[in-house]
C-alpha cells in the first residue's frame, strides 16, 4: 500500500527534486561501501595518469543517487522493481568544492493495469547531462 | 578487442554473500538513501518486511563479485585498464533484505565491436539460498580500443 493514487497521476508530471552535493569523503564512502576501489575515483595523481582531467564520481554512486527521488516519492525502496541507466558524462568532484547532481524525477508511463508507473530521472552536474535514459519502474 | 566467442559463456556459481544489516546501512547511507525501510528496522517490518530493505541498486555488489571471473579470463580478453561504465540495469523479482544469502551467476549476454571498440553485455542472476531469481544486474561495459 502506498499514498499515491495512480488514477489522480499524469504523465510528464513532476514528483520530486534534489540536488546531491558529492565530495571526495562522498566518494570514499561509496567506494567502501560498494567495493569499486577503482583509484580514478579519490586519486588525483592515478585520474591524471590515465587521461582523465581529475578524479570522477562511481557512475553507480550517481545511479544509487538520482533513484532516491523516486524512492522518496514513493516512500519504500522496496518498491523499485526495475531501474536502468545510460552514462552519459563524467562527474567531476573537485577537492575542494566538490561537485552538485541535481535530480527531477517526472512520471515517465502509467501502466493501470500491472499498477506500475515508470519515473523518468535526469541528472546534471555542471549543466551538463549524467545520465541518460535513466527510467525506475515503481509497483505501487 | 574482447572475444565474441565468448558470447553465451556463464561463469561458476559466486560463493554466498550474507547481505549484514549494518551493510544495508552502509550503502544507504553512501548513496544518500533516507528512506527508513534501509536505515530503520522498525519501519522496514512495519512495511512487510523481514528485515532491512537494500536500495535499489545495492546489487551491484554482488555483481562485483561476480566481474573478477570473466575480467580474469584469457579467453574474453578484456583490458579493464581500457573499459568504461556504458549502461547499468536492475531487474528485481523482490527486494534484497538483510540476512539474503546470495549466489550469483554471470552470462556474457553479448559482444559487439563500435569501430574500434567492443561492448560487453553481462547479466548477472542473483539467487537466493532456497535458489529462487532475486534480481538480474545487467551492465554494458565500453572496452576502448588501442
Amino acid at each position: 500500500m502506498t499514498h499515491i493514487n495512480i488514477a489522480s497521476l499524469e504523465v510528464g508530471q513532476e514528483i520530486g527534486s534534489h540536488t546531491f552535493h558529492f565530495t571526495r569523503d562522498s566518494l570514499v564512502r561509496y567506494a567502501g561501501a560498494s567495493g569499486d576501489f577503482n583509484p580514478i575515483h579519490y586519486r588525483d595523481d592515478f585520474a591524471k595518469s590515465v587521461g582523465l582531467d581529475g578524479v570522477l564520481a562511481h557512475g553507480m554512486l550517481t545511479m544509487g543517487a538520482a533513484v532516491q527521488v523516486a524512492v522518496n516519492w514513493v516512500g519504500d525502496a522496496g518498491k523499485v522493481i526495475d531501474y536502468g541507466v545510460r552514462f552519459t558524462k563524467p562527474v567531476f568532484v573537485d577537492a575542494d568544492k566538490g561537485a552538485d547532481v541535481l535530480v527531477i524525477g517526472k512520471v515517465g508511463a502509467i501502466d493501470l493495469e500491472n499498477n506500475t508507473v515508470r519515473i523518468d530521472l535526469s541528472a546534471s552536474s555542471a549543466e551538463l547531462a549524467v545520465l541518460g535514459k535513466a527510467q525506475a519502474v515503481i509497483k505501487l | 578487442m574482447v572475444n565474441p566467442n565468448v558470447q553465451g559463456k556463464k561463469y561458476p556459481e559466486t560463493s554466498p554473500y550474507l547481505v549484514g544489516r549494518e551493510k544495508v546501512r552502509e550503502f544507504a547511507n553512501a548513496v544518500f538513501s533516507t528512506n527508513p525501510v534501509n536505515l530503520d528496522l522498525f519501519a522496514a517490518q512495519a512495511a512487510g518486511y523481514s528485515d532491512l530493505v537494500a536500495p535499489p541498486t545495492f546489487a551491484v555488489v554482488i555483481q562485483e563479485r561476480s566481474l573478477p571471473a570473466v575480467l580474469q579470463d584469457p579467453e574474453a580478453d578484456i583490458d579493464f585498464s581500457r573499459v568504461v561504465h556504458g549502461d547499468q540495469r536492475f531487474v528485481s523479482v523482490r527486494p534484497i533484505v538483510a540476512g539474503d544469502e546470495l549466489t550469483s551467476v554471470l552470462e556474457v549476454a553479448s559482444v559487439k565491436s563500435l569501430g574500434a571498440h567492443s561492448m560487453v553485455t553481462f547479466n548477472t542472476e542473483v539467487f537466493d539460498a532456497e535458489k529462487k531469481l532475486v534480481c538480474t544486474a545487467i551492465s554494458t561495459l565500453v572496452v576502448r580500443g588501442e
